[in-house]
């Protein structure tokens, strides 16, 4: 039986302790924001925090949870307006967004440990998160946008 | 673009003789003007012929009623309004990050007067009986559409207006709507729209409307409206392909024939069965080559979560029959095609007397291109839910086809339409994959076989990549005949590449029209002497359209091409690309051997060589075109028509002492005709110069024994944000006016981004690349 809590709920699992956390999220738990992308920590659509560290889920056990917080894009913030959040949508970051989620967690963490990141930072965390749609300009901006060193894009936007 | 192979295949077997001329056609003007239009809301009525139309231009339906079960001409299918004023948009295309929720919603909005914050969106599902043509594709949506939505919004508003003048008693010509609220000035009266919804919605639809006048738009053209979706997409609520919940519901994967036309020839589930959570495992027969649509077989698992459906087949032992291509090889293939590309081939496209033309020119020049398979890996790999029972079928599918994919699924499981629900999600990207419906029908075996509970199919990137519908792999030979001043008098351009045809009949082994006409035939250069052939090339993997087709190797090709011939003439590559376009005018598509011209009536939609000059300008502008460069560094350019759209792409590049490329800058042009939504054209260009970077630089799918050698990321590799340009300028060009013709969006930006590349990685190192992807070419070895 594994212990754990996701979003602030305390949890058990008795399945198998080799099932990914992913897909213990999406088919257990039923919290869908967390992307399969490709099953390999090669892409980082399935992005979680786990013990305040962003981890790709597709390839992290049930079992390293054990006693541990889990936060995916469900609990990131409790009304969906993270500054991260807040910025990916002043700047349309978006095109399919499927694989955002998994970007909002991972420039979250890089934001807890880097306030102020350069771009070159950022190219440097964010660069095991693809985006097919090619989003890359938008993040980088979204990014400085969330760490307050640039203002959200000026007009009206309904 | 299934519907255009049909049309294409018919058209095929009774081809007209390509006409030989470089015409002006200006035949017709565009349809009216600026100000307030009363139009008839149907559009249908096919446009007035002229007495220079051919019989068969007088009969061919274009754009929108072109294609099956064309357009719904009926604003109740498509707005309700709700006694609360909430306005919501049924969108029947599929949103893959076009931003076609948004667009269309705004789009019926404005012509509503309808309050933004107050309009809503559901999705339609598959039903063109109801809706009208639902393949989401082609880079048509608005293009097809837009006039059409500007239609059933104004004809809403013109009906709640009428409805306010019934209550108050007074004429409707009196009474004004604007921003939900109709208003009598005289006796200074108002309601909302939901008080008079209901009212409303009883009224007979009116024969004709009065569009707005553009200059009143709030919404279109503004880009103002943030994406409908981001709320739910940045909180993880956006409903994709597998995130549908139902009760009971069991997941499955299958094991596919790593083989294209392979079969199972036994398999031994002892393992498999042991992994706790497995349902049952059986087999599933494929659908024989040419597969269309349907499932490739192999052997299913299904089971109580994902994780347990991957172990089980992890485990399974099966022995496959390979099949037909079991030798499959693209470096043996590649030379194969290469041969073919040095010998003629069927002429598609001629004018003038290019032999005798090629005899005398001062000096002759050919170069060889090549672009291998490329894979559309949407970061949503294919992904269905199905729901069999009693005589049903609901499917829940990130499909860019629900109606193809609801007609799959009648055949598959022997239901009539009325039984077959095909309900659409938002998609984790399209690129063309997601156009053929497999995996649907795959899931819906899988739920029949376990005898009623709902399936969901998840398919892994290995699958995604293994099992593509892979972009076309090619062989370009292009021989110019020059004169004394460097420019052709004589040009020979071979494509060889497998057909998308190959999916849907016996392998034609010759590119389609539609192939054909994405930037071969019609490559609109002032040469008096012109060929095109297209030599035989078999298929030998499932191929299919990815993001912009066949005009990538055409355009990497062509513009490469352009740029060498500039260069043998010591000229500058822009200026000498300008003059081989030659002066502006426009050019029947039908005039230079493309019969297609993306579906759009050739009348409305000239090739317009003015509208390319421009974007090839405004790109080389933006990019501050002659200014001197340092050592290592080199600007590139390139032009192409597609999708009725002119794109231009200039970009700076790097190359380092190790060879390797550095994309610095990208500045890209546009021209689509009137814009609809400039802030999703803008995305649409940013994340085109990135999926045209990823072919130009590293993406490549090459076969073995039958069999893809790449299996994820790590192997088939697309860019990262640390490749990623710091700079992507993207500049609109606006043509046209609102009651015009648009262009496609979608998928126009990609095919200049490797060519203005590989041209500027010549200009920054002399050395000169004839093939994608480019990797590590640039090495000085």
């Amino acid at each position: 039986m594994i212990k754990l809590t996701v979003n602030g709920a305390a949890r058990s699992f008795d399945g198998d302790p080799d099932m990914p956390l992913l897909w213990y999220l999406r088919d257990e738990v039923g919290l869908t924001g967390s992307k399969f992308g490709c099953g390999a920590a090669l892409c980082g659509a399935c992005t979680i925090h786990l013990g305040g560290t962003a981890v790709r889920s597709c390839i992290t056990p049930v079992s390293a949870a054990e006693g541990q917080e889990v936060v995916t894009i469900e609990g990131l913030s409790p009304d969906g307006n993270h500054p991260v959040q807040v910025a990916w949508r002043d700047q349309n970051v978006a095109q399919c967004g499927y694989c955002q989620c998994g970007q909002i967690m991972q420039a979250a963490s890089l934001l807890k440990d880097t306030p102020q990141p350069t771009d070159a930072q950022i190219d440097d965390g964010m660069s095991g998160n693809i985006c097919r749609c090619g989003t890359y300009p938008r993040i980088r901006a979204a990014i400085h946008q969330a760490a307050g060193q640039t203002a959200a894009p000026k007009g009206e936007r309904l | 673009m299934i519907h255009d192979l049909k049309l294409m295949a018919e058209q095929a077997a009774a081809e007209p003789a390509p006409r030989p001329a470089l015409a002006n056609v200006s035949r017709r003007g565009i349809l009216g003007g600026a100000g307030a239009l009363v139009l008839a809301l149907s559009l249908r009525t096919p446009a007035k012929a002229d007495e220079t139309q051919t019989q068969e231009q007088k009969e061919h339906k274009y754009g929108a009623d072109g294609m099956p079960h064309g357009w719904r001409d009926d604003p109740k299918v498509f707005i309700a309004i709700a006694p609360d004023g909430t306005v919501t948009v049924t969108n029947h295309r599929s949103e893959m990050g076009q931003g076609v929720r948004t667009s269309v919603a705004l789009t019926v909005a404005d012509e509503l007067e309808a309050d933004w914050p107050k309009v809503k969106v559901v999705q339609a599902w598959g039903d063109e009986s109801r809706f009208g043509n639902q393949d989401t594709d082609g880079s048509r949506s608005l293009r097809h559409f837009f006039q059409h939505f500007r239609h059933a919004g104004a004809a809403m508003r013109a009906m709640l207006t009428e409805a306010a003048a019934k209550q108050w008693g007074v004429p409707a010509s009196e009474v004004s709507a604007k921003n939900h609220t109709l208003t009598h000035a005289k006796s200074g009266r108002t309601l909302g729209y939901g008080a008079v919804a209901q009212a409303a919605a009883e009224l007979p639809v009116p024969s004709s409307v009065t569009l707005k006048d553009p200059k009143e738009f709030r919404y279109i053209g503004t880009g103002k409206i943030g994406l409908i979706d981001n709320f739910d997409i940045t909180t993880g609520r956006a409903i994709y392909g597998a995130d549908t919940k139902l009760d009971g519901m069991l997941y499955a994967a299958i094991a596919r024939p790593p083989v294209y036309g392979g079969t199972v020839t036994s398999f031994d589930d002892a393992e498999a069965k042991k992994v706790a959570g497995v349902v049952k495992i059986f087999k599933i027969d494929g659908a024989p080559i040419p597969s269309e649509f349907m499932p490739l077989g192999g052997v299913a698992v299904v089971a109580k979560n994902t994780w347990a459906a991957l172990k089980a087949r992890e485990a399974l032992k099966i022995t496959w029959d390979d099949g037909p291509n079991a030798s499959y090889d693209t470096d043996v293939f590649r030379k194969e095609l290469e041969a073919a590309a040095r010998q003629p081939g069927k002429v598609v496209r001629t004018q003038g007397d290019v032999d005798a033309a090629m005899a005398k020119a001062t000096k002759k020049v050919v170069a060889e291109y090549f672009v291998p398979h490329l894979v559309q890996a949407p970061m949503e790999p294919p992904a269905a839910i199905a729901w069999v029972k009693d005589g049903m079928c609901e499917a829940w599918a990130s499909t860019q086809g629900p109606q193809a994919a609801n007609d799959r699924l009648m055949k598959a499981l022997n239901l009539p339409d009325d039984k077959v629900k095909v309900n659409v999600t938002l998609l984790g990207g399209g690129f063309g994959r997601k156009s053929k419906p497999d995996y649907v029908v795959e899931a819906a075996l899988c739920s029949r076989e376990v005898g009623g509970a709902p399936v969901k199919l998840a398919w892994t990137r290995d699958d995604d990549i293994h099992h593509g519908y892979y972009h076309t792999i090619s062989a370009e030979r292009i021989e110019a005949g020059l004169d004394d001043k460097g420019m052709p008098v004589a040009w020979l351009h071979r494509s060889a590449a497998p057909t998308i045809g190959s999916i849907f009949a016996p392998d034609p082994k010759h590119e389609l029209p539609f192939e054909l006409g994405m930037g071969l035939v019609n490559t609109p250069f002032a040469i008096p002497n012109m060929r095109m052939e297209n030599p035989e090339a078999a298929a030998h993997v499932r191929i299919g359209w990815f993001r912009s087709v066949s005009n990538i190797p055409h355009a990497f090709a062509i513009q490469s091409f352009v740029s060498e011939l500039a260069h043998e003439a010591g000229r500058d590559p822009k200026d000498y690309l300008l003059d081989l376009i030659g002066q502006p005018r426009k050019i029947d598509p039908t005039t230079i051997g493309d019969v297609w011209n993306y579906g759009e009536d050739p009348a409305r939609y000239p090739i317009d060589t003015g509208r390319l000059r421009g974007v090839i300008e405004a790109a080389a502008k933006g990019a501050g075109w002659g200014r001197e460069m340092p050592k290592g560094r080199g600007l590139g350019i390139a032009g192409h028509y597609s999708f009725v759209t002119y794109t231009a792409v200039a970009a700076e590049v790097e190359v380092d002492d190790k060879g390797q490329v550095k994309v610095h800058a990208i500045d890209i042009a546009v021209d689509c005709g009137p814009q609809v939504n400039p802030e999703r054209i803008r995305s649409q260009m940013e994340g085109a110069v990135v999926m045209g970077m990823g072919l130009a630089l590293t993406s490549e799918i090459t076969f073995k024994k039958g069999r893809a050698q790449q299996n994820n990321f790590d192997g088939y590799e697309i860019i990262r944000i640390d490749a990623a340009p710091k700079v992507v300028r993207v500049h609109l060009v606006s043509t046209g006016t609102y009651d015009g013709p648009l262009g496609g969006v979608g998928e126009p930006g990609v095919p200049p981004v490797a060519p203005a590349i590989a041209n500027a990685v010549f200009a920054a190192t002399g050395r000169r690349i004839r093939q994608l992807p480019i990797r590590d070419q640039a090495t000085g070895a």
